[in-house]
């Protein structure tokens, strides 16, 4: 089973409850997906073991086969490439790598290079495989290292997806490859509206989503109405805890600052696979 | 020469447009004939590299010259490609920045002004 722990608005807290939730899974792996700003190792600590590039195709040209008739440019949506009177030109970071210029060159002038655009690293926290991708600074296009990471969630087992912040292509990679989508939300204007936009995004493509309540005890009332009238459950409520933040702080996920919600998160388990159960069924 | 402003609408009257790849319309001058012929930017609404396929409509437009508010880095090196000269213009209507460049009271643009469009 796949969880994914995603939220609309960012800093409600993803990425300690992801942590937590790894800390009392038995044998899980993690996958840190928010490849713009990947910090689940902060408060994990693995030893990272490796790291590989991840590339993508880029267009090329062979300037004595090209004839500047423009086609390749004419057929790419991405706006990528440019044929002026004298010149070819293409700009990387447009670029989605689909290898149409390639086929509608009428010279086959166009080949493809490959381009670095990130890493993903490897690594272990105790008996937690421990995934990780990160697009390299100015880059545009963080999808294909989320795909890259993963490729990575193993053949068995459970494989918690720290994901992307908000509900644009890169969340929705990541919702998308999981059984249910737990969306950790605060109880603010900001993450009711969008914790809105999750919500209706996930039933667009028919993922099954939980709610955590963060810093609960701000006053969660219209959370709660939310959450009865989409009927989507909410599976647990943390108040704002001093420790717990001067933990975060100190790099150390929720379950270490607060091991008395040791229990809650067991249970929140249990429940986040009791609902892809359901589903199933 | 011919000479293209970014515009929100047709015509010599028509008032500027500050964007570079999302103007809805580029008005081009003939410096010969003072005659104007506005065409719809088909870049305005694409989804992205609005910049440069808005460069390659000015340069297949024939225009040596672009009067623009704000020009990001990619159509800024497909203009100079190209060899289009970038003016920079701020408000006023498409006749107006015709006559300050006419003038010579534009400023030209030596590096794209503006960020990129996908890097907010």
């Amino acid at each position: 089973m796949k969880i994914a722990v995603a939220s609309g608005k960012g800093g409600t807290g993803k990425t300690i409850i992801a942590t937590s939730l790894a800390l009392v899974w038995e044998n899980p792996t993690f996958l840190d997906c928010d490849v713009e700003g990947p910090n689940a190792h902060l408060l994990l600590h693995p030893t990272i073991e490796e790291s590989r590039p991840v590339t993508v195709t880029v267009p090329r040209v062979n300037e004595i086969d090209c004839n500047l008739c423009g086609e390749c440019a004419d057929f790419c949506r991405s706006n990528a490439l440019a044929v002026l009177p004298r010149k070819w030109m293409v700009f990387e970071q447009l670029c989605h790598s689909c290898g149409g210029c390639r086929l509608v060159c009428p010279t086959g002038a166009i080949y493809e290079e490959n381009r670095r655009i990130g890493e993903v690293r490897f690594g272990r926290r105790d008996h937690i495989p421990f995934v990780q991708g990160e697009l390299d600074e100015g880059e545009a296009h963080p999808i294909p290292i989320i795909e890259e990471v993963l490729r990575h969630s193993g053949d068995q087992g459970d494989v918690i997806l720290d994901s992307p912040p908000g509900t644009s292509c890169s969340m929705i990679e990541v919702a998308e490859a999981a059984d249910v989508v737990l969306l950790v939300t605060e109880p603010t204007p900001f993450g009711l509206h969008d914790l809105n936009l999750a919500v209706r995004a996930l039933k667009e493509i028919r993922r099954p989503a939980a709610i955590l309540v963060n810093r609960a005890d701000w006053g969660a009332d219209e959370v709660r109405d939310f959450a009865r009238s989409e009927d989507i459950p909410i599976l647990l409520e943390i108040p704002h805890i001093l420790k717990v933040a001067e933990g975060y702080a100190r790099s150390r996920p929720l379950v270490e600052s607060a091991p008395e919600f040791r229990s809650a998160f067991a249970l929140l388990k249990s429940q986040l696979r009791s609902l892809t159960r359901e589903t199933a069924a | 020469m011919k000479i293209c402003v970014t515009a929100s609408s047709e015509g010599l009257n028509a008032p500027v447009d500050s964007r570079f790849g999302r103007a809805p319309f580029m008005v081009f001058i003939d410096s010969e004939t003072g005659e104007a012929e506005s065409r719809p930017n088909l870049a305005a609404t694409a989804g992205h590299g609005a910049g440069t396929q808005a460069a390659q409509a000015v340069s297949r437009g024939g225009a040596e010259v672009l009067l623009t508010a704000n020009c990001g880095p990619k159509a800024f090196e497909l203009l100079r490609a190209a060899e289009v000269e970038v003016f920079s213009i701020v408000g006023g209507t498409v006749s107006e920045a015709y006559e300050a460049w006419k003038n010579d009271s534009l400023t030209r643009l030596e590096n794209a002004n503006a960020a990129s469009g996908w890097s907010g």
